[in-house]
């Protein structure tokens, strides 16, 4: 009796909503609204198109929104396999060995914040679509720029994720454990420090592909066939189709983050009880 | 020459801190040897100098007469255990204990067989295909071990390897670490600040403080002949007490005006200041009447202080009429009566227990 009167006295306390509890539920639910208003607006406008749904069949059957979307992707992956050859052994070592680099570093990398992509691409036009190099005459050497111009771009978010990934890890017994076993820096990075970034390494990919994706003002003074600037082509053309093209690239987004969730999912439980010993 | 021979190593980091300094040691093959200090005292260092982790500002660092002392780590053949295991996550514990195997291209079958082995050894048979993380703290310090035994190496170093583990587990750990050491023979060096750890497992010890080495010796040698007040204190329970010289020749002494005597001459001025160690085991009380023997050669009288109760052993904690403090231990015996707080009783020990220390 006295058991079950406690439990029964202390449920309406842990069900009456606090005063603090409904703030942050109004918080929420303003920040959903915020969020997704914009998006179900245009989710309702692309439905307006006739027939009903046309907005969407005609973006997914346009060779033109496929080829700028696989151009868009691929630079994008050649981008990110630049970044992560460039980010991590430089994140890896400046943590094992020059920690006092590190905000500098972090500097670096965050100058793309500051800088403007408009002023990117033009010291880019400016240094190498002249002579001697006059890369822009042909269009792998305008290809080489954008995806130059996108490592730069995906500084910030490659690097801090890659470091937020070290940053879990105990690097330094891990590399002394591995060099105890006879491995080289190499090995050490491709083996050992690297698989253990997996979803470090996602997410930062993900972020990078967005951005490589939707990125306009550089693509367009290159004049390569990219997605952002096709998005605004349509645009000036197209009433319907343009916020077909936004939903679907809203929901591949989403597609890719539920990619890094799925992968991450084992690895997050991996780290919580490693740490719990 | 020994197996290991480290030469006059000296460490100083950047900033001038000096680590390590005059550090001599021959290790034979097979031997097990502790370096015990307190933290800071450099053992870690001169752990991580003999694995090419640090590189010694000065002296040199051999193996089986191979100068290794500018090596890079992964070019050692030298196998190590860490604090906090270092197992690699993304690798299974068979992965993880064959992965020093993989690194030298052994063939794939033999990867398989030593790892089986080494697993068996362990006693972790049948678990090669869990993650790091499915097992507990011992096991996966076993199997730490078995990856750094996996590559058979000059030599193994352990650097507290037990620190993180529960004591229970501890003990177990400690005794299996000293019956696989044993059984494979492999030069150990072992790094602790816990003196029960190094005395239970080591064939030598290396006591160090403030980067020097205070003393080298077995456990029975270190624990038993402390060389300086600071092994005394550091290991075991001694009693270091000051004394004044009576004459160093005779090798007697008063501590708190009461005569005692040792077996050591030392060198010393009448009425000068000497450091005595008195082992808590040896100092028994006197009865009323009982006659002299060479195990009460020194006789004190003293006020009991504090009686604890430890399980197996009483330890009573004792003052002298000037107000140094003695502790001794007896067995514990529940018919035997505990004497009272306060009560004034006479102990006794003999000469042969009573050492004179170097600073």
């Amino acid at each position: 009796m006295t058991s079950s009167g406690a439990v029964a006295a202390t449920k309406p306390s842990r069900s009456r909503p606090s005063p603090a509890r409904f703030f942050w539920w109004v918080v929420f639910i303003l920040g959903v609204l915020y969020f997704f208003l914009p998006l179900l607006a245009t989710l309702l406008f692309a439905l307006r198109s006739q027939p009903f749904l046309s907005a969407f069949t005609d973006t997914l059957t346009a060779s033109d929104f496929w080829s700028a979307l696989g151009y868009s992707f691929v630079i994008g992956i050649i981008t990110i396999i630049i970044s992560v050859v460039l980010i991590l052994p430089t994140a890896f070592w400046v943590r094992l060995r020059v920690p006092r680099a590190r905000p500098f570093v972090e500097f670096i990398t965050l100058l793309p914040f500051v800088i403007p992509p408009v002023v990117i691409v033009f010291g880019l036009l400016q240094m190498y679509a002249n002579k001697p190099l006059s890369l822009t005459t042909a269009p792998y050497g305008s290809d080489l720029l954008l995806i130059g111009a996108y490592v730069v771009l995906s500084l910030p978010y490659m690097y801090r994720s890659i470091d937020a990934g070290l940053r879990t890890l105990d690097i330094l017994t891990l590399t002394e454990a591995a060099q105890s076993m006879g491995a080289g820096w190499g090995r050490i990075l491709v083996q050992i420090i690297l698989p253990n970034l997996r979803v470090s390494l996602l997410s930062g990919a993900f972020l990078t592909l967005a951005i490589v994706v939707g990125e306009y003002t550089i693509a367009s003074f290159l004049a390569r066939p990219a997605f952002g600037p096709f998005i605004a082509l349509i645009g000036r053309n197209e009433a319907y189709r343009p916020a077909a093209v936004a939903i679907i690239s809203f929901g591949l987004t989403w597609l890719a983050m539920g990619v890094i969730a799925v992968i991450g999912r084992g690895s997050r439980t991996r780290i919580r009880v490693v740490g719990a010993h | 020459m020994g197996f290991l021979d480290l030469t006059d190593v000296r460490k100083e980091f950047t900033g001038g801190t000096v680590a390590v300094e005059g550090f001599n040691l021959k290790a034979e093959k097979g031997e097990f040897v502790s370096f015990l200090g307190p933290s800071g005292c450099g053992k870690t260092t001169t752990l991580r100098m003999i694995a090419g982790f640090e590189r010694p500002s000065s002296g040199s660092i051999t193996v089986d007469s191979a100068d290794i002392t500018d090596k890079a780590p992964h070019l050692r053949n030298v196998g190590m255990v860490f604090q906090s295991y270092a197992l690699f996550p993304n690798m299974t514990v068979a992965g993880n204990i064959g992965y020093g195997l993989r690194i030298r291209k052994r063939p794939a079958d033999q990867i398989k067989k030593r790892v089986g082995e080494l697993l068996e050894l362990i006693n972790l048979g049948g678990r090669g295909d869990r993650y790091p993380w499915q097992l507990s703290g011992g096991q996966q310090q076993r199997v730490a071990l078995a990856r750094a035994l996996a590559i058979e190496p000059h030599v193994l170093l352990l650097d507290e390897p037990l620190s993180a583990l529960d004591a229970k587990i501890r003990v177990q750990l400690r005794e299996q670490i000293r019956t696989i050491q044993r059984q494979l023979g492999i030069t150990t060096i072992y790094v602790t600040h816990d003196q029960e750890e190094a005395l239970s497992l080591s064939d030598r010890i290396v006591v160090m403080s403030e980067g020097r080495i205070e003393q080298i010796g077995t456990p029975a040698q270190i624990y038993n002949f402390p060389a300086t007040t600071f092994v005394a204190k550091f290991v075991g329970s001694l009693n270091v007490v000051t004394a004044k010289t009576v004459d160093g020749a005779a090798g007697t002494v008063t501590i708190d005006g009461l005569p005692v005597r040792t077996v050591t001459p030392f060198q010393a001025a009448v009425g000068s200041d000497v450091v005595l160690a008195l082992r808590p085991e040896v100092v028994t009380i006197v009865g009323e009447g009982e006659a002299a023997s060479s195990r009460t050669a020194n006789r004190l009288h003293a006020a009991v202080d504090e009686v604890t109760f430890l399980g197996a052993v009483v330890r009573t904690r004792v003052k002298l009429p000037g107000g140094t403090t003695l502790n001794f231990d007896t067995f514990n015996d529940p018919h035997a009566v505990v004497p009272a707080l306060g009560s004034a009783i006479t102990i006794g020990f003999p000469a042969e227990g009573c050492l004179v220390l170097a600073d």
